[in-house]
Parts: C-alpha cells; structure tokens; sequence
C-alpha cells in the first residue's frame, strides 16, 4: 500500500496531460476539417450556376457603376479564394450574411431555430437510448429471449422504413413528432448495442464468472459492460450525427421550425449562403460530439486497462 | 439459408416484373384518365388511380423500375469510387493515405442528409425528369464513397503487410503486378459487402430525397415521388393501396439486408 503514495499523483498528472493532448490534437483536427469544409462549401457556391445574378441587374436605372458597387457590397467579384477569405472574415466578426429566400439575417433565424432543433435531438435520443440500450441489456440476460427477439424484428423494420414516411405516421397518428428522431435512430443503437454485448458476453472473463456462479446482473455490470462501455460511448457520438439528418423530414414533414426545416427551405430556394452556412454549424456540432464521445471513449478504455 | 433463398426470389420477381412492365401495364406511368381521379382498386386498376387519374399499378411498376436500377447504379459508382481511393491510399500509404483519410474525416463529418440537399440545391432544381433522376442518383454515388473507402483502405493496407505481398515482393513482382494480381483480387469481397451495404442504403436515401421533393421530377415515378402520397393523407389513408410502395420499399430493403448479412458472414 505504502507504494501508491509517492507514484499516485504522477500518474495523475500524466493522464491530465495525456487527456489535455488529446483533447488539442481533436481540437486541431476539427479546425481543420472545418477549415476544408468552409472552403470545399466556398468552392461550391462560387461556382454553382445562377452565383452573383441579381435582379436589380435587370434595372435599366442603374449605371455600371451602380451595378459593381451591388456586387461589390454582395461580394460576387473577384475568385473563389478572394470570396473565401472575404466570407471567413465576415463570419469571424459574427456577419453570417443574409438568407436570399427569406430576406433575413441568417444569425437570426439560427437563434430562432437552433434551441427547437436542439429540444428535438435530446428528446429523440433519449428515446433512442432509453429503448435502444435498454432493449439491447434486457435482451442479453438468457430468460429474455423472447423480448430479444420482438426486440430484433421490431428494429429490423423500422430499419427499411424511410425516415420521411415514420414522420408521416407521427403525423397522421397525432403523436409528438420530435419522437419520430427517436424511432429513426433506436434500431442502429440497438443493433450495434446487442451485437456488442453479444460479443463482450463471449468472452473468456465473463465465461469465467458464469462458471463461477455470479449472478447474472452481477455479470452484466460488472464483466461484460465496462469491456463495452467505450464503444458505447463512440456509439453516442455517431448517434448525434444521425439524428441530425433524421432532424430535416421530421421537422419538414411535422412541421417543426428547426434547423431541419430551415436547411430544406433553403434547398428548395437554392439559398446557398443558408445552406453552407447551416453545414458548417451542423458539421461543428458533429465534430464536437464526436470528440467528446472519443475522448470519454479513450478515458473509459483507459481506467479499463489500468 | 432457406429465408435468403426467399429474399433472393422476391428480388428476382421483382426485377423481372420491372423489365416487362411496359408489357405488364402498357398504359404507360404518365397517362392521366381525367374521369377518374382518386379511382378505388379495380379489375382495371389494380391499385386504383392517384389524384391524377394515373394508374397507380403501372407508376409502382415503373417506379420500381428506376430506384431498383438506379440504386444498385449509384453503389457500383460509390464502390468503385471508394475501391479507387481507398485502394490506391492504402497500397502507396504515407502523405497519399494521410490526404484520403483527411477527406473521409471531412466527408463523414457532414450529416449524410445535410449534405446531399446541399449539394442536390446548388444544381438545377427545374430540369427534365430523366436529367433529375441521373443527378440524384449520380449524388447518391458520388457522396457515398466515403465510409467504404476507408474500409478498402485499411484492407488494402493490411493486404500490403501480409505475408503474401512480401512473398510477392521476393520472387521480383512489380508494384502494378503486386496490384493487380495480388491486392485487387483479394480486396473483391471488401468490394462486394460495401456494394451490397449501399444498395438499401441509397434505396431508402432516394425515397426520402422523394418525398421532400428533391428527388425524381415528376412525372416520372420513383419509390420518393411514389411516398409522397402518403403525405397528402392529412385526415387519414382512405386507399389502402396508397401503402403498396412503402410494403415493396420495406420488403426490398430488407431482402436486400438479409443478402448482405449472408455476404458480410461470406467475407
């Protein structure tokens, strides 16, 4: 015992600065995904047909000058790298620009929509993981066959449904659509989640425990769920992502006034300054649940291999 | 094995009933009976009419037709895509691969459905209704690359270090022969499972495409454009027959899964 007392705090100390590097290198990396995607989105614009067209151009009133000092001010001139620098510059200082198809500023209608979307994601992923985890444990204890099963077909189905025609059902039945995310996303959660504790069941320790008469609730929380926590936890992070493509038929379709919706107006009104703008912030909010699900992830296998 | 005998029948009377649906329903997807909008199953019309007055059994005919070809199509494209990428990244390795896994990061980073209606928004949304069935599906192929292709990569990177290629290697193979004799080869069932992966994958991707309207134009009928029914049913589905895309969608897709699981055991 008298050998933890010098060596504790060290081991402390390296694992903070181990998590701290880890959590710069994650940082790096998602400032540069986010830095390639930007520009990848730039690109697009820039050279999508109809890019700089306005329909004051059409205004026999207005003099050439008149005409470059309106793209000027929408920043149509010049190449695609001098209109990168000039947006990334904008969105620094906080001007996301103005959406073309309904004529305000994007900042505003994300601070509208985000707290709706946002209210949608937790309440579809805790449905997801309060049905899809806890299906998933009820149906690896051995006298639960039967549950494991309807558990199986019923997640089987929902997988071949498109998500747009499980948010009509939510519709045509009156029931809250934000829930329709949680339907989408319980049959991946559930599938990975029982084919993980399936596997982690197999294996020698937890064997070994079986053998030796453990119980089995002893079994599943104490043997065969810390070996699969991490992988859970990754899982937690990729189930953000999916619920957020889950979010555009659902607010679409239940009519829902989040980021979703926003995102399919924006489409069908070709406003591509909304539609990069909202790819960006969805694909930070990815980047962001990711890294702290790895991190979690790496923390959990980290304690396991200690 | 006896329920993917099963799943293999359905998708092959399905694909048959495909190619003699202009035998099958010579009437055509486009043809309008103005008399008889919203008309209920009939000997005439198996599947009633639409609010149109289009024969419903001849657009799931054709609609099947152009999603059950046209999926398989984008997943040849993504998994020739992934396989030309991933491959070449993970047989040459270094600053190659370092580049390929940074732009699946990016690509994977990007909620699958955010992306494609961004990218599906920056062309044409007004076009002829054969154009917009190639750019949706030409998307679908192009965007889907991603996740295969870091499975490919890894494989083919694996395949590099096995004993094989360092066998290979000693006895004076070339790096194109090493590649094309030894590394493809063995890459095919990785190839496969990730074809067979796309399929419903791009299947249910279109119909949601579909149903939001960015999808297939009209009047050209696909499993998307087909569901959109379903959403004009705002007091309740008065037609059962309305429901006869979302069944075939949700058998194929599943026909389609229970292949792949027995190709992913094959593998």
């Amino acid at each position: 015992m008298s050998g933890w007392g010098p060596t504790r705090p060290g081991i402390v100390d390296g694992e903070l600065m181990s998590t701290m590097r880890r959590l710069a290198q994650h940082g790096l990396r998602t400032l540069s995904v986010l830095a390639a995607g930007s520009l990848l989105a730039a690109i697009l614009v820039r050279t999508a047909p109809g890019f700089g067209t306005n329909e004051l151009d059409l205004d026999s009133r207005l003099n050439a000058e008149s005409h470059r000092a309106l793209h000027g001010a929408q920043g149509t001139e010049g190449g695609f790298l001098r209109f990168y620098i000039e947006w990334c510059g904008r969105v620094l200082h906080g001007d996301l620009g103005t959406s073309v198809a309904l004529n305000e500023p994007v900042r505003q209608l994300l601070v509208e929509r985000i707290p709706e979307t946002a209210k949608t994601l937790v309440t579809g992923l805790t449905l997801a993981w309060t049905l899809g985890l806890g299906l998933a444990l009820l149906s690896s204890v051995p006298g639960m066959r039967c549950l494991g099963w309807a558990a199986w077909f019923a997640a089987s189905v929902l997988l071949c449904v498109p998500a747009a025609v499980l948010a009509i059902g939510f519709v045509l039945t009156g029931a809250p659509g934000r829930l329709a995310v949680g339907l989408i996303v319980f049959p991946k959660v559930f599938e990975f989640t029982r084919n993980l504790l399936a596997r982690s069941a197999a294996m020698p320790h937890v064997l070994a425990a079986r053998a030796r008469g453990v119980s089995e609730p002893r079994v599943l929380f104490h043997h065969v769920l810390p070996v699969t926590a991490g992988q859970i936890f990754a899982l937690a992070g990729v189930s953000v992502c999916m619920a957020l493509a889950a979010c555009i038929p659902v607010e679409v379709l239940c009519d829902l006034p989040g980021i979703g919706q926003l995102a399919w107006k924006a489409a069908l009104g070709r406003d591509l300054p909304l539609l990069v703008m909202l790819t960006v912030l969805v694909t930070t909010a990815t980047l962001a649940a990711n890294t702290a699900a790895e991190t979690l992830s790496r923390t959990m296998r980290g304690g396991e291999a200690r | 094995m006896k329920i993917r005998i099963i799943a293999l029948v359905f998708l092959a009377v399905l694909a048959l009933g495909c190619a003699l649906a202009g035998w099958i329903a010579p009437e055509g997807y486009a043809e309008q009976l103005r008399n008889e909008p919203d008309a209920a199953c009939s000997r005439a019309h198996l599947l009633g009419t639409d609010d149109l007055g289009r024969d419903r059994f001849a657009r799931v005919l054709y609609g099947t037709r152009v999603s059950l070809l046209l999926a398989p199509a984008a997943a040849l494209l993504a998994t020739a895509l992934a396989g030309l990428i991933g491959g070449a990244a993970g047989f040459f390795g270094g600053k190659l691969e370092a580049c390929v896994m940074a732009a699946t990061d990016l690509v994977l980073a990007m909620p699958w459905f955010f992306l494609l209606i961004t990218v599906r928004a920056l062309l044409p949304l007004n076009v002829s209704p054969a154009v917009s069935v190639s750019i949706t599906f030409a998307l679908l192929g192009c965007l889907g690359w991603a996740g295969a292709a870091r499975v490919v990569c890894a494989d083919a990177r694996a395949l590099c270090r096995s004993d094989l290629a360092l066998l290979a290697r000693a006895q004076g193979a070339s790096g194109v022969r090493l590649l094309w004799r030894h590394i493809l080869p063995n890459l095919k069932p990785a190839l496969y499972a990730q074809f067979w992966i796309s399929i419903p994958v791009f299947i249910l991707t279109e119909a949601n495409l579909g149903m939001l309207g960015l999808g297939v134009a009209e009047p050209l009928p696909s499993w998307g454009s087909l569901l959109r029914e379903l959403g004009s049913c705002s007091t309740g589905i008065t037609q059962p027959a309305i429901l006869a895309p979302l069944v075939l969608v949700i058998l194929t897709v599943s026909s389609f899964q229970i292949a792949v699981r027995k190709e992913e055991i094959h593998t």
